[in-house]
C-alpha cells in the first residue's frame, strides 16, 4: 500500500513539474513584467537595469529556478490587469467554479444511477429505449449549446430562470460565497449545473448500462440467482458495486474534463468563476492569470486523478496494492 | 484487359460488402441507414459548398451589412434572395453555414486522421517492442487521458494566440486546431491497436512469420493491424463526433475559426449575442445543423460497435 | 415417489432469424437422495438442464413445454417469488469454474450470510454460526478467518469448497453440480469428488452431477443419463450403462476411454463432431458418425424405449431386441 501511495505521489509530482516547466517557458516568451511595471515611457538604460535587477538577464534555469520557487511559496506572479497576486485572484474566482462543479455533479450523480441500472436491467422496455434514445442525443450535443438553448427557452422566452450571474450568494468564510443557501442563488445556478451537466450525465449513464450489461451476464451474478436473493440484492449489491469499480476511474477523468467544460457554461452564463476569468485573461493577455490558471488546473487534475487512483485500489479487493506498487 | 478488371474490381467489392453481415444488418437498420443518408447529405453540401451557395461568404464584396439580420424566409420581413436569413455582418447564413460545416467537417477528419497516425504508430510500436518502451509510452498514455482533451486544447490555443497575436492566428487558426484536437487524443487509439497487438503476438502465425524471416514492419503492417481494423473503426466514428465537438467549443470560446470564416462553432458564437434582441436563427440554424451531423455520426458508430463488437480497450 | 420428475421438457432459444431446440423432450427422475450423473459431449444440453430445472435459463433460452415435478410440484408455472425460495433453499447448484463464481468484491462471509438470510429470518450472529458449522463440514481450516476474506485471497480448490459449503447451508433436498472439478487442478479434483459424494451421502441430499467424465460418473452416480443433441439417448443404472452401453454412441465414449486402450495404441475417438441443434440431420441425430447406420437411421429419428433396467433411443437396438422399425414416428 505504501509503495503504491509512495509512486502515485512520485508521478503526481513528476507531472507538476512538467506543468510548472510548461507554465514558465509560457511566462517566458509572453510576459514582459516591464511593461507591467513601469510601462513603454521609460528609457532603455533604465530598463536594463530594471532588467538586471528582476534577473530577467539571468540565465534560463535560474529563472525556472525562481519561477519554481516562488511556486511553491504560493507566488505564481502578479495579474497585470487586476494589479493582485494572480493566485488570489484566481482563489476568489474558485468557490464560483466549484459550485458549479458540484452542481453538475449531484445532478450526474443522482440520475446516471438509477438510470444506467434501469436500462440494463430492463434492456427492451419502451422507457430503456427512450433513455437511451436521449442519451444519444445529449452526448451529441455542445455544452454551449446546450446553454444557450437553456438560456433562449427557460430565461428569454419562459422567463422562468435569469439567464446569467450568480444573482444572491449567502458569505461562507474566506472567498467562498455560496449559491446553495438562498432561494435567489439555488435559481442562478441550476441552469448552468444542467448545462454542464448535460454532456457528462448521457456518457455517465451509457457507461453504467454497458458495465452493468457486462457484468450481469457474469457467473457470480448467476450463482447469486441460484442462491435465491431477491433481484434488488443482486443488482444493487452484487452488480452495481462490480459496476462502479470502471465507472470511478472514468469519473475522475470526467473530474478534470467539467473543469474545461466549465470555461464554456461559465461562457455563456457570464458566471464569475475561474474559467470565465481566464477567458478575459486571454483577451487582455495578462500572462501571469493565464500561468496561473494553467497551473492550479493542472494541480487540480493531478490531484483528483491520484485521489481517484487511490479510491479505486481501496475500494476494489482484487488490486493488490503492495504489487502494485513493485 | 486492364480496363475491364478495373471496372470489374469495384462492383465485385461493392456487392461483396453489400451481401456481407454488415451489408445485411445496416439494411435491416432504418436508424443507421436514415444516418448514413443524412451524412451524405451533409457531406454532399460541405464537399460542393462552393457549387451550390448562392454566395460566398469569404468574399466582402458580396457582403453588404445593410442586410444584416433577415430573418429566414418563412418569417415575416424576410428578404427572398436569402433562405436561412442573413447573420449580424449581412452575409447569406444558407451560404455561410455549408462552408461552415466544410470547415467543420474537415477539421474534425483530419484531426482524427492525424490521432489515427500517431496513436496506431505508438500503439504498434509499444505492443510490438514491449518492455520498457512499452510502460514508458502507456503510462504517458495515462497522464495525456487523465488531462481532458478540451483543457489542453484552450491552454494551448489561449497560450498561441496571445503569443502570435490574433492576427496570424486567425490565418493559421484551422491548422492549429487539426494540430492540438490531433495529437491530444492519441492514447485512445494507441491502447486499443496495443491491445490487438499483444493479443495477436501470442498467436502462431506471427511467430511462423518471423520464422520465416519476415522483419517486423511487415509482421506487423500485414499481419497485426488488419486485426486491429474493426475497433479501429468504431474508435474513428466516435473520435469524428467528439472532434467536432471540440471544434466548436474552441470556436465558440473565440479560441478557433475567426468569425470572417466562420466554422459551425463561430457562427453560433457569433449569433449568441443576438438571441437576446430575438435573431435566434443566427445561432438555431448552424446549431441544428451542428447537433445533427454529430447526432448521426454517433448514430453510425453505435450501430457499428453492435455489429463489430470489437473488443475496446477498458481502463 | 421421487423427489423430481421431469418430463417431456423442452428448452428452446430464439435467435435473430430462426427459434432452436436445444433440449428436445427429455424426461427423467430423481428418487429422494438419489445421485444422477448426466453426460455427454459439450453442446449436449447437459448444463442447460442444469439451469432449466433452477428456471435460470438466459436469455435467449426459455422452457418451451414440459413439466418439472419438484416436491410434488409443478416448479415450470411457478412464478418468480416462489422460484426463489426453492433456489438455493430446497436445491441448490454449484458452478462449474469457482474462480468466477464468488464475486469478487464481497467477502466470504457476506457471500454466505446472505444466502441464509434470504431464506431464514436469522441475525447476521446466528447465520455467521452457521457458516462456519458448514465451512468446517467442508473441510476449511480456521473457518472464522475466511469469512473476512474475499474470494481473490483464496485458492481454486478452496473457493470450490466454499461453493459447495453454500450450496449445502440451507440443507437442501437436491444439488445440481455443473462440471465441478474441471475448472480445477487435476490433483484436486479427486479431492472434491470424494467431498461432494461424502456429503451427499451423509446429508441425504439428492445429487445431478453434470460431467463429460464417465470415469467420474461410475464413481459417483447411481443412474446414468446420456445426452446427444439435445435428447437423452441412453439412461439406466450407471453400472450397467459403463458396463454393458448398448447404444453406439455410448459405446464409442467408453471405447474412447484412456483404460479401455492398449498402451501404445491411439485412444479409440469418436469420428466427426456433434452437430449443432441449430442444423440437426434428419433422423437420429447421431446417424452420420455411426458405423451401424442403416437407411431408417437416416430418415425417422428414435423414439426413446425401456429394455428391462435401460432406457435407448437407437432403431438398431430396438432391432436386436426384437421390435420391429417404427416407420410413423417421426
Amino acid at each position: 500500500m505504501l509503495a503504491y501511495l509512495v509512486k502515485r505521489v512520485f508521478q503526481a509530482i513528476a507531472v507538476m513539474f512538467a506543468i510548472s516547466l510548461i507554465g514558465f517557458a509560457i511566462q517566458d516568451n509572453l510576459g514582459d513584467p516591464l511593461r507591467a511595471l513601469v510601462g513603454v515611457s521609460v528609457s532603455e538604460e533604465v530598463r536594463d537595469q530594471l532588467r538586471d535587477e528582476l534577473g530577467l538577464n539571468d540565465g534560463f534555469v535560474t529563472q525556472y529556478l525562481r519561477f519554481l520557487g516562488n511556486a511553491l511559496h504560493g507566488d505564481l506572479g502578479t495579474s497585470y490587469f487586476f494589479k493582485e497576486p494572480a493566485l488570489d485572484v484566481i482563489l476568489k474566482k474558485m468557490p464560483a467554479t466549484l459550485e458549479l462543479v458540484l452542481g453538475a455533479t449531484l445532478i450526474i450523480v443522482g440520475l446516471s444511477v438509477p438510470l444506467g441500472v434501469y436500462t440494463a436491467i430492463k434492456p427492451k422496455s419502451i422507457l430503456s429505449g427512450i433513455i437511451m434514445g436521449l442519451s444519444i442525443v445529449g452526448i451529441s450535443i455542445p455544452v454551449f449549446l446546450t446553454a444557450i438553448l437553456m438560456i433562449f427557452v427557460f430565461a428569454v422566452n419562459l422567463g422562468w430562470f435569469p439567464s446569467y450571474g450568480r444573482g444572491e450568494v449567502v458569505h461562507v468564510f474566506g472567498s467562498w460565497d455560496t449559491n446553495f443557501a438562498s432561494f435567489d442563488g439555488l435559481m442562478h445556478v441550476l441552469l448552468p449545473s444542467v448545462a454542464l451537466a448535460s454532456i457528462m450525465l448521457p456518457l455517465f449513464v451509457r457507461l453504467i448500462r454497458a458495465e452493468m450489461m457486462e457484468v450481469l451476464q457474469s457467473e457470480y451474478v448467476k450463482f447469486a440467482k441460484a442462491k435465491g436473493l431477491r433481484p434488488m440484492r443482486i443488482y444493487f449489491v452484487h452488480a452495481l458495486k462490480n459496476t462502479l469499480l470502471p465507472v470511478i476511474t472514468v469519473g475522475g477523468v470526467q473530474i478534470g474534463t467539467m473543469v474545461a467544460y466549465t470555461i464554456l457554461t461559465e461562457t455563456v452564463f457570464q458566471w464569475p468563476g475561474m474559467g470565465f476569468m481566464f477567458l478575459e485573461a486571454v483577451n487582455r493577455v495578462d500572462t501571469p492569470l493565464i500561468v496561473a490558471y494553467l497551473i492550479v488546473v493542472g494541480f487540480i487534475f493531478v490531484v483528483t486523478n491520484t485521489i481517484v487512483d487511490l479510491i479505486y485500489g481501496l475500494v476494489n479487493p482484487t488490486v493488490n496494492l503492495a504489487r502494485m506498487g513493485a | 484487359m486492364s480496363s475491364l478488371s478495373t471496372n470489374e474490381i469495384p462492383a465485385s467489392r461493392w456487392s461483396r460488402i453489400w451481401n456481407s453481415k454488415m451489408g445485411h444488418s445496416f439494411r435491416g437498420n432504418p436508424v443507421a441507414v436514415v444516418s448514413l443518408a443524412i451524412f451524405l447529405v451533409i457531406a454532399f453540401g460541405a464537399i460542393f459548398a462552393p457549387l451550390i451557395a448562392p454566395f460566398d461568404p469569404y468574399d466582402p464584396g458580396q457582403i453588404d451589412i445593410m442586410n444584416s439580420e433577415y430573418p429566414p424566409i418563412w418569417i415575416e420581413g424576410a428578404d427572398p434572395q436569402f433562405l436561412f436569413g442573413t447573420d449580424d455582418q449581412g452575409r447569406d447564413l444558407w451560404s455561410t453555414i455549408l462552408y461552415g460545416t466544410r470547415l467543420s467537417l474537415m477539421i474534425g477528419l483530419c484531426a482524427v486522421a492525424l490521432q489515427a497516425v500517431l496513436g496506431i504508430s505508438i500503439g504498434l510500436l509499444a505492443g510490438y517492442i514491449g518492455g520498457r518502451l512499452d510502460s514508458l509510452l502507456m503510462r504517458l498514455a495515462d497522464i495525456q487521458l487523465s488531462f481532458s482533451t478540451l483543457m489542453v486544447a484552450i491552454i494551448f490555443l489561449a497560450v498561441t494566440q496571445a503569443m502570435f497575436g490574433s492576427e496570424t492566428f486567425n490565418q493559421y487558426a484551422i491548422y492549429f486546431l487539426i494540430a492540438v484536437i490531433g495529437v491530444a487524443e492519441w492514447p485512445q487509439y494507441a491502447r486499443t491497436v496495443r491491445a490487438t497487438v499483444l493479443a495477436e503476438k501470442k498467436k502462431e502465425y506471427v511467430d511462423s512469420a518471423r520464422v520465416l524471416g519476415f522483419g517486423p514492419m511487415r509482421i506487423m503492417v500485414r499481419h497485426i493491424l488488419p486485426n486491429s481494423l474493426s475497433p479501429i473503426f468504431v474508435i474513428s466514428t466516435v473520435q469524428v463526433a467528439n472532434a467536432i465537438i471540440s471544434e466548436a467549443s474552441l470556436s465558440f470560446l473565440g479560441l478557433g475559426m475567426p468569425p470572417s470564416q466562420p466554422s459551425l462553432g463561430s457562427l453560433i458564437s457569433s449569433g449568441f449575442d443576438y438571441i437576446f434582441s430575438g435573431s435566434w436563427w443566427i445561432t438555431a440554424i448552424p446549431g441544428v445543423v451542428l447537433v445533427v451531423l454529430v447526432l448521426v455520426i454517433n448514430l453510425l458508430g453505435d450501430w457499428m460497435r453492435d455489429v463489430l463488437n470489437p473488443k475496446l480497450y477498458k481502463g | 415417489m421421487s423427489l423430481l420428475s421431469v418430463r417431456d421438457l423442452t428448452v428452446k432459444f430464439a435467435m435473430r432469424d430462426q427459434t432452436v431446440t436445444a433440449l428436445n423432450q427429455i424426461s427423467f427422475d430423481v428418487r429422494r437422495g438419489e445421485r444422477l450423473g448426466i453426460v455427454g459431449e459439450s453442446g449436449a444440453g447437459k448444463s442447460i438442464t442444469g439451469f432449466a430445472l433452477m428456471n435460470l435459463l438466459s436469455q435467449p433460452g426459455y422452457i418451451d413445454s414440459g413439466h418439472v415435478m419438484f416436491g410434488g410440484e409443478d416448479i415450470v408455472r411457478f412464478s418468480d417469488a416462489q422460484m426463489r425460495r426453492i433456489r438455493g433453499n430446497r436445491m441448490a447448484m454449484i458452478f462449474q469454474d469457482p474462480m468466477v463464481t464468488l464475486n469478487p468484491v464481497l467477502t466470504i462471509g457476506q457471500q454466505m450470510v446472505e444466502t441464509l438470510r434470504a431464506h431464514r429470518k436469522l441475525s447476521r450472529a446466528e447465520a455467521e454460526q452457521i457458516s462456519i458449522l458448514k465451512l468446517r463440514e467442508v473441510y476449511i481450516p480456521s473457518p472464522e478467518e475466511r469469512l473476512e476474506q474475499y474470494p481473490h485471497e483464496l485458492s481454486g480448490g478452496m473457493r470450490q469448497r466454499i461453493v459447495i459449503a453454500i450450496a449445502l447451508l440451507l440443507d437442501p433436498e437436491l444439488i445440481i453440480a455443473d462440471e465441478p472439478t474441471t475448472a480445477l487442478d487435476v490433483t484436486i479434483q479427486a479431492d472434491i469428488m470424494d467431498l461432494l459424494l461424502e456429503l451427499c451421502q451423509s446429508n441425504k441430499v439428492g445429487l445431478i452431477l453434470i460431467t463429460h467424465d464417465l470415469g467420474v460418473v461410475s464413481q459417483m452416480t447411481e443412474r446414468t443419463l446420456v445426452m446427444y443433441a439435445g435428447r437423452i439417448i441412453e439412461a439406466g443404472p450407471t453400472r450397467q450403462i459403463i458396463n454393458d452401453p448398448q447404444h453406439p454412441y455410448t459405446q464409442g465414449l467408453i471405447n474412447a476411454l484412456p483404460q479401455q486402450t492398449l498402451p501404445g495404441h491411439r485412444l479409440k475417438q469418436i469420428p466427426g463432431n456433434m452437430p449443432s441443434p441449430a442444423a440437426l440431420p434428419a433422423g437420429c441425430p447421431f446417424h452420420p458418425r455411426c458405423d451401424f447406420a442403416v437407411d431408417i437411421c437416416r430418415r425417422v429419428r428414435p423414439e426413446i424405449m425401456r429394455f428391462a433396467e435401460v432406457e435407448i433411443a437407437c432403431h438398431e437396438v430396438s432391432r436386436l431386441h426384437g421390435i420391429p422399425y417404427k416407420e410413423e414416428s417421426a
